[in-house]
């Protein structure tokens, strides 16, 4: 991301940035990052898609889950460089226009969020289970998603949510 | 005469979103797009960022600071210390229980994790960088990890800063009748007793605090985007502390990530991001990492019990006596509106017909975090009905009647309302009873037991877990509670716009409660006007009616029957339109949902809408345009709901794991505005009962550290371990002192839940003798009191040297 600093100097020179070219939810993007920056960050803040969340820093809450390649990661722990060439998707990137996915439609109807914090690394964890295996048992869905804390509902609704969701894609496929 | 259906002109109430309608939640829209606002999404022009240095020694003194080297480095521009804090007369801050926080350090550090100085840099990055560059030179001196190790005479005084403070006693206090109870417990056939500790929790929400601060030199306006439960709050505080006349503060929450308590109170973080703000006339952005939040801000619970009670031989209870030992931290900040030291502790047994009882309490300064929120509960509830329920299972073993039996004897009967307790609470309304007897058929209660016999006779260990409980939840009323003098009432405005739409603003804040649905569904109700046309909005200080904001179950006991209120001032303006508009006097017009009518020809009416049309086109002379009104609501009492929680367990003799078989919860919360919304709420609360029943703690080693500074030693249940829920709503009890009937329920399952849990443990250990195993009962725990029959204590180790 982009960056004006105060007067750096000769420090400037030291300055380490790489250059890196991925995609976000179909867009191709080009960045040039600290090594250091953390894929949350880049998202967060290069790509300024507020919908992928921090929560814990050691990939243990999940709220920052986004897929890279088609898979779930914890974007908080994963370091921006290695999505050079890559493809990430964000809860952004869900909806088609503004349709709903069956997710988040899922979530609606069977009232899978209270403060919503959690909730867009559920989907993009539920994502990643429903394109693996489409008709996923309760036990599939609440061990698919027990890399994601979530402090207000309980789980149980979360889980008929994604099943709700599942019932949904089959229906259309 | 009466009017049959088809005459009826009055809206179907569930069709347009009024009570009782388990309508989808309105803000789910945003928060499923990902575009929900929380306060790190807020990105202001030439906003700087700021990261937060901490102790890393539970208790030192400073010797020096040394902030050359983060200077030095590219992209800083401000380093905070309690030096320069205190230039300000900000390196210490009153807290919300009339004691005293530090901001930044000065003399010396009281707990591992205290705030030592700031950053404020272009980059968050940058700014952490530079925190590690500054030097500080640390004395360690003696640690004091809990409450014991304070009292000793020799103990070192934590708190030496205070002038008159010459131990580590923070209060004395008590409650009840000292000379009866000692006379019930002289009368008494069986005396029951009882230790535990409730453990340390931390309430944890995903999201941690952080504010976005932003001082306008030009307008001398200070504008703060933050996570608060309590914007009003912090704006008057704010306004107390840093000096900023209150119409020059304003103070904004965004969606928050959770709340439970942990976003009450005020934290050194904000306090220096405003000061920042100032100093460098730029926005700061305070965003805290979590273990930050998980070290230094409010924790909960921290008590030590001893419990007596004093019964006839029938299992009558003569009366109770309790002693707690509370463990405050470095710093006494509960955030807890009453004028009693430990909260509402003696609401303790307020759901048992007990003739006398005494309280005393002691509070401890520890080198640990200062806090003491409500986590999901009104004030230390959870540590009332949590001693009581297990207090009571020990008595009904000790005077060997059956769990619910014993229960029952002991009820408020339905007809002895409004109660007075023996430690003074007037509880309200239930069917105690009646709730039991749903919750026992549920759980199949009687086979249960023979199923229980049978299986331990092939050596299997089942138990069964009950706790009942009524709560106080919404304070206040304002004769009794309070904050920083501020009456704990709360407050709602609604607008009619001309076109029948409405928008509704109130003091509370909702953090994942559905305040935006479940208002507009009282509009709905009170109205007419589907709940579709109405919107919410919270959080704003400078649009908002002042309010105390949401905690303790209080949104819909105060805020919630404040909408009520506003609503019927605006029906009774509606009404005079309505007269104006048919022609006839007031007193001939009928309200049914939604539409006034002339009371002798019913087809003649003038709906809700029309009335709002009038009111902006074509009011009567003499009257005033417009249709909004604004209700200040003080609440009469508080609510209180009753909640029957009971668990099936199966303890693994082997290795001392539990695994949860049933949870059956029935909760009589009166009116359900929302029931889906309600079932959330409970399902939420036995979630969080569960973790602190089986995994959720913080502690700390001998030295003072804290074990639990982030996910990985700080287990909270996921979707794998936490139970299935099984939600019972036979019974309802209205809340009669509430506009609507309604009680408070978001707390209700994480107070009274944990005591089934562990209930079900012990109850499985039954022939073993343990009375007691502390919270978290993990599987070690189990497994040494199953092998050494005794029992098993959490408190926190001391050194031995």
């Amino acid at each position: 991301m982009a960056m004006v600093f105060d007067d750096l100097g000769d420090e400037a020179e030291e300055f380490p940035v790489r250059k890196i070219r991925f995609a976000i939810n179909g867009k191709k993007k080009m960045a040039e990052i600290e090594p250091r920056l953390l894929l949350v960050d880049l998202i967060r803040r290069g790509a300024e898609l507020t919908g992928t969340h921090r929560g814990c820093d050691t990939t243990n809450c999940g709220a920052c889950t986004v897929l890279v390649d088609g898979r779930a990661i914890k974007s908080c722990t994963m370091l921006a460089v290695q999505v050079d060439g890559r493809e990430v998707t964000t809860v952004e990137g869900l909806a088609s226009a503004s349709e709903l996915h069956p997710i988040q439609e899922g979530f609606r109807q069977e009232h899978g969020l209270q403060c919503g914090f959690c909730t867009p690394g559920m989907m993009m964890a539920a994502k990643d289970l429903l394109d693996r295996n489409p008709d996923p048992t309760e036990e599939d869905v609440r061990w698919a998603l027990s890399g994601n804390l979530c402090r207000c509902t309980g789980y149980q609704n979360i889980v008929k949510s994604v099943l709700w969701a599942a019932e949904k894609l089959k229906a259309e496929a | 005469m009466t009017t049959t259906a088809s005459e009826s002109r009055a809206l179907d109430e569930i069709k347009i979103g009024g009570l009782g309608s388990s309508r989808k939640r309105v803000e789910d829209d945003r928060f499923i797009r990902g575009k929900g606002n929380y306060t790190d999404d807020v990105v202001l022009p030439g906003m700087l960022h700021m990261e937060i240095l901490r102790s890393p020694l539970p208790h030192a003194r400073i010797k020096s600071i040394d902030t050359s080297k983060a200077y030095a480095i590219p992209g800083v521009h401000l380093v905070l210390t309690g030096e320069l804090m205190a230039t300000r007369n900000l390196a210490w801050m009153p807290t919300l229980s009339y004691d005293t926080q530090a901001v930044l350090a000065t003399d010396k550090v009281r707990f591992q994790g205290q705030e030592v100085a700031c950053v404020i840099a272009d980059d968050p990055y940058i700014a952490k960088d530079a925190c590690e560059a500054i030097e500080v030179d640390y004395e360690p001196l003696p640690v004091i990890v809990n409450p014991w190790q304070g009292l000793e005479p020799e103990a070192t005084v934590i708190r030496d800063d205070k002038v008159n403070q010459k131990d580590n006693v923070v209060y004395n206090w008590e409650v009840g009748d000292k000379a009866g109870t000692d006379r019930a417990f002289e009368q008494a056939d069986v005396i029951s007793k009882l230790e535990c500790h409730y453990p340390r929790s931390h309430p944890s929400p995903i999201e941690c605090c952080g504010s976005v601060a932003d001082f306008n030199r030009a307008t001398s306006k200070l504008t703060v985007y933050m996570t608060s439960q309590a914007p009003h709050i912090v704006r008057a505080a704010v306004a107390m502390v840093a000096e900023i006349p209150e119409h020059m503060i304003r103070i904004i929450s965004p969606d928050i990530g959770g709340g439970f308590g942990n976003k009450v109170p005020i934290y050194p973080g904000y306090v220096c991001s405003i000061l920042a703000s100032i100093l460098l006339e730029r926005p700061v952005k305070w965003i805290e990492d979590k273990t930050g939040n998980l070290i230094s801000t409010g924790f909960a619970r921290d008590v030590y019990l001893k419990g007596e009670m004093a019964m006839r031989r029938d299992g009558k209870i003569l009366g109770f006596r309790m002693h707690t030992d509370a463990d405050h931290g470095a710093f006494f900040a509960d955030a807890q509106p009453s004028k009693f030291k430990i909260g509402l502790m003696h609401s303790a047994f307020a759901a048992y017909d007990i003739p006398v009882a005494h309280l005393t309490a002691r509070g401890v300064y520890t080198n640990k975090a200062p806090g003491g929120v409500a986590y999901r509960c009104s004030f230390r509830v959870t540590e009332a009905m949590f001693f009581q329920e297990r207090m009571v299972q020990a008595a009904a073993d000790d005077v060997g009647i059956d769990q619910a039996a014993f229960r029952r004897m002991n009820f408020v009967h339905d007809d002895d309302f409004p109660h007075r307790t023996p430690l003074g609470f007037l509880t309200d309304s239930g069917q105690y009873a009646k709730c039991l007897d749903v919750g026992l058929k549920a759980i199949d209660y009687d086979n249960f037991r023979i199923e229980q016999a049978q299986a331990r006779k092939r050596g299997r260990l089942l138990g069964l877990g009950i706790s009942t409980m009524t709560e106080p939840l919404g304070a206040g009323n304002s004769r009794e509670y309070d904050i920083l003098g501020i009456k704990m009432f709360d407050s709602a405005e609604l607008k009619v716009h001309m076109s029948g739409k409405a928008i509704v603003r109130t003091g509370a804040k909702t953090q994942g409660q559905g305040h935006e649905t479940t208002w507009a569904q009282i509009i709905a109700h009170e109205l007419g006007i589907p709940a579709d046309d109405v919107v919410v909005e919270e959080g704003d200080t400078d649009t908002a009616p002042f309010g105390m904001g949401t905690y303790a179950s209080r949104s819909t006991p105060v805020a919630g029957a404040a909408v009520a209120m506003a609503a019927r001032k605006v029906r009774a303006k509606a009404r005079k339109l309505a007269a104006h508009l048919l022609e006839v006097s007031e007193e001939d017009i009928e309200w049914e949902l939604g539409r006034f009518y002339v009371r002798s020809s019913p087809e003649r009416g003038a709906t809700i809408q029309e009335c709002a049309m009038a009111a902006y086109s074509n009011m009567p002379d003499g009257m005033e345009p417009g249709l909004e009104n604004t209700s200040f609501y003080d609440p009469p009492n508080l609510t209180w709901p009753f909640a029957v929680y009971i668990v099936t367990v199966e303890v693994d003799p082997e290795t001392g794991v539990w695994d949860v078989l049933r949870m059956v919860a029935v909760d009589d919360c009166g009116v359900r505005i929302n029931p889906m919304i309600v079932e959330g709420q409970i399902m939420g609360g036995l979630t969080e009962a569960y973790a602190m029943a089986s995994m959720q703690f913080i502690t700390f080693d001998a030295d003072g550290n804290c074990v639990g500074s982030n996910y990985m030693d700080y287990l909270l249940p996921s979707a794998w371990e936490t139970p299935g829920f099984e939600l019972h709503s036979e019974v309802v009890t209205p809340c009669p002192h509430h506009p609507i009937g309604a009680k408070g329920i978001g707390e209700c399952a994480a107070v009274g839940g944990p005591a089934a849990f562990v209930n079900a443990v012990m109850d499985a250990l039954g022939e073993t003798g343990v009375r007691n195993i502390d919270m978290p009962v993990l599987p070690d725990r189990v497994w040494e009191a199953l092998t050494y029959r005794r029992d098993v204590s959490g408190y926190p180790p001391v050194r031995q040297d």
